[in-house]
């Protein structure tokens, strides 16, 4: 009788076994106290090293970042293969961000206090790095931040691999105006960057001579852009200049060339779109329209064509590298040739070494700069072919990173 | 004295008083990190409480309680950066081109006020909601779907203004909470015990509440609404009072999450962590209290243990977990225990009735 009863509760049965299989499997770990503050562990095994890569591997962000974590892995691989870091093969502690900043910061935490990692490889958003920020400021950790941003932050426990405004908004707004591209309509996503961003070219606009025709927001993944095109053919701008983020690009742009708006007659400049994006949004809508950034997977370096052949022979020859993906790929290095310069895996070791450290990267030569942690780099405008790839148009010299802006007087106000 | 007896006879509360003490200890075995996270799902606990209040026993489904989590949180993230800059700018307002403190932020230079605002901005716009929907008999999944735009309006709003709220970046780079540095590992130990006491209160409130005359009236505005109204009661009044109750208690805990978690941002009011809250109710069982506390402590302590160990596929555990919890557990874990405890009552009673049979017989 009763095993017929339990035969019976068979759906009870299986429930209660799922939730403690599942409770197994997250076991959780984790030593010391809180009170009496004994850190057990801290001094790792000698012949490894740990360092924690921190990128959204689920949620909305996860398509470019895992991109991201795979250029990371690569050069991790690369590192270990030709002997590690100071003799140190690095150990992978890997932790999922999950598009959220608040387990960005949960999680950083955890890999700074649990795991004890040298460094931190990791975000892609502005909040996701600005919620990690405090978490590596008062644990004394080091990340290394690989996207480009709106500048207006310099940490001196972060190293900002992406490019600051001054080495990718600047000089693409200028680039348009000495086409005689005057009059700029802008279009971005409701959120830090684009704002940031626009009040910035908006400053510039007015100093050198442009003119901003309209400015329009829509709420991050809109894709009914009807009454913003609308607006455009009313405004009549020379040029667009895009700050959309996502999926909204494919819907803004498609419907721009169905409204008869081709790349001749109104180029648009993007800020958010590189090789990885044009696959999503699709070539043939983007062709012939204008990006800036400071690598392409085209740009000419022999660094550039090691780097795209391995990365392609590592995970596939249909995947594309693109700039916050090299950028990523050099942290790692940067952070190897900082660690043999101070010998030492200690952070404020390695970022006063880290002071004026050059690297032949696949962008060409990088120099990370003394006062502010971000990178001297090349900026290219570059054109979207059919191909799907970004072609080189016009390039500058290495330019100097310039969070604050600090060094142009139209600028004065926007920062602090 | 007689209620205290009565209280600790019903083995849920021995439950619950049971998980007080084990979370009393946890500060002596726990990391900081660890402990940290504990803080934080015990403020997911009150929450719970809270959802569980409204639609364990009065049958609201709110999808939308993120927000008066996320004003609460707000609030107190706003009087916490008020004295990092020391009554003077963020460096998001800087950045967004203000030159002078904004109005809505001046109330919150005053810490006494901000912890106010904590709980009457919650409860301001859940009485509004509240009088809004339920005296005009709005219900059901009308409400739910209402409760839903509510959060995303909110979250549209806190993004669109990025120089008055930090847009998506949100708030964060806080120096101390209640004169205590943050720094300093005792003060994540404080609040720690501030919210395991605010859980003991919330919970005794709440088992309090619900054996009251009010509580029987709620699970009958849940189980038969029309007929309660009939019966003479305005069932909205109750409901938009609950309501209320529910999103307090959301603020609290929003308000104490914010030191563990170091920050806020519009993620904490959006429609998907709204969701994960109705989540631990069910999971945990609807109705009990003691179930959307478990259930709350449960599934964030296995969010995060499973995310640690398989970082790249966690996110399918958890949902086979949801999954096979609503098919084979559809009253939740406190479903399992109901239904132990019936059975030991029905054998029990059988037992009596045959031994009753058999004296009689003699």
């Amino acid at each position: 009788m009763g095993f017929m009863n339990w035969v019976k509760h068979w759906k009870t049965l299986v429930g209660v076994s799922v939730v403690s299989a599942a409770l197994l499997v997250s076991g959780c770990g984790g030593s010391g106290s809180a009170v009496g503050g004994s850190s057990s562990g801290g001094a790792a095994k000698s012949d490894t090293v740990k360092v924690g890569l921190l990128h959204s591997l689920s949620g909305t962000m996860a398509i470019s970042e895992t991109s991201v974590r795979d250029a990371e892995k690569l050069a991790i691989d690369e590192i270990n293969a030709a002997g590690g870091v100071m003799g140190k093969k690095i150990e992978i502690v890997e932790e999922d961000g999950a598009s959220d900043p608040q387990i960005f910061a949960e999680k950083a935490k955890k890999l700074l206090s649990s795991d004890k990692v040298a460094t931190i490889f990791g975000c892609w958003t502005s909040a996701s790095r600005k919620a990690v920020l405090p978490v590596v400021e008062q644990q004394n950790g080091l990340l290394w931040y690989p996207t480009q941003y709106e500048g207006m932050e310099a940490s001196k426990n972060i190293m900002y691999m992406g490019s600051a405004p001054n080495q990718q908004i600047v000089p693409a707004v200028e680039f348009f105006l000495k086409q005689g591209k005057k009059k700029i309509f802008l279009v971005g996503s409701d959120y830090v960057f684009p704002q940031t961003a626009n009040r910035i070219i908006k400053a510039q606009l007015a100093a050198q001579g442009g003119e901003c025709v309209g400015e329009e927001y829509t709420p991050m993944g809109y894709t009914d852009y009807a009454t913003i095109i609308s607006k455009i053919k009313a405004a009549k701008p020379d040029a667009i200049i895009n700050t959309l983020n996502g999926d909204s690009n494919v819907a803004f742009f498609k419907q721009l060339k169905d409204a008869g708006i081709s790349a001749a007659d109104m180029p648009v400049m993007s800020f958010s779109i590189a090789e990885e994006e044009i696959k999503g949004i699709g070539a043939q809508n983007v062709a012939g329209h204008y990006v800036s950034w400071n690598y392409y997977q085209t740009t000419k370096t022999p660094a550039n064509e090691k780097f795209v052949a391995a990365y392609k022979k590592a995970y596939g020859a249909d995947r594309v590298t693109d700039d916050p993906i090299e950028a990523a790929y050099d942290a790692v290095y940067l952070w190897k040739a900082a660690v043999e310069k101070a010998k030492s895996f200690d952070v404020a070791e390695v970022t006063k070494a880290a002071k004026g450290l050059t690297f032949d990267a696949p962008e060409g030569q990088v120099k990370i700069d003394g006062d502010n942690q971000h990178l001297f780099k090349t900026v290219r405008i570059g054109i979207v072919k059919d191909d799907g790839l970004i072609y080189e148009v016009e390039a500058t010299e290495p330019v100097k990173p310039d969070p604050y802006l600090k060094t142009y007087d139209w600028a004065k106000g926007l920062g602090e | 004295m007689a209620n205290i007896k009565y209280w600790l006879k019903e083995p849920k509360n021995l439950i619950f008083m049971a998980l007080i003490a084990v979370m009393l200890f946890m500060p002596f075995t726990l990391s900081l990190f660890r402990l940290t996270l504990l803080g934080k799902f015990i403020c997911y606990a009150i929450v719970a409480i809270g959802i569980d209040l409204i639609w364990g026993y009065t049958g609201i489904l709110s999808l939308g309680h993120g927000v008066f989590f996320g004003l609460g949180a707000y609030a107190m993230a706003m009087g916490m950066k008020m004295v990092a800059t020391g009554g003077g700018l963020a460096d998001f307002m800087k950045n967004g081109g203000l030159t002078s403190l904004p109005a809505i932020w001046r109330p919150f230079t005053s810490e006494p006020v901000a912890f106010a605002l904590v709980v009457l901005i919650p409860l301001a716009l859940a009485f509004f909601m509240g009088i809004m929907t339920f005296t005009n008999r709005i219900r059901g999944v009308y409400f739910s779907i209402l409760s839903q735009a509510l959060a995303w309006a909110f979250v549209t709003i806190f993004i669109g203004m990025q120089k008055y709220t930090g847009g998506t970046n949100g708030i964060t780079g806080f120096t101390t909470v209640f004169g205590l540095k943050l720094s300093e590992p005792m003060t994540i130990v404080y609040i720690y015990y501030a919210a395991v006491v605010a859980l003991f209160l919330v919970y005794v409130f709440a088992t309090w509440l619900m054996s009251r005359q009010m509580g029987k009236l709620l699970i009958a505005i849940r189980d038969g609404e029309n007929r309660t109204y009939f019966s003479g009661y305005d069932s909205s009044r109750y409901k938009t009072f609950i309501y209320c109750i529910s999103a307090v208690l959301a603020g609290i805990a929003g308000a104490l999450y914010v030191p563990f978690a170091g920050m806020i941002s519009p993620r904490e009011m959006d429609i998907a962590f709204s969701v994960e809250m109705v989540i631990w109710v069910a999971v945990g069982g609807r109705g009990t209290l003691i179930g959307a506390v478990i259930g709350a402590i449960l599934v964030s302590v296995m969010k995060t243990g499973i995310s640690e160990t398989f970082p790249n596929i966690w996110s399918y555990f958890l949902g086979i977990l949801f999954v096979c919890v609503v098919l084979f557990l559809p009253k939740g874990l406190m479903g399992i225990w109901d239904s132990i405890r019936g059975k030991m009552k029905s054998r029990q009673t059988k037992e009596n009735e045959s031994a009753a049979v058999e004296g009689g017989a003699a």
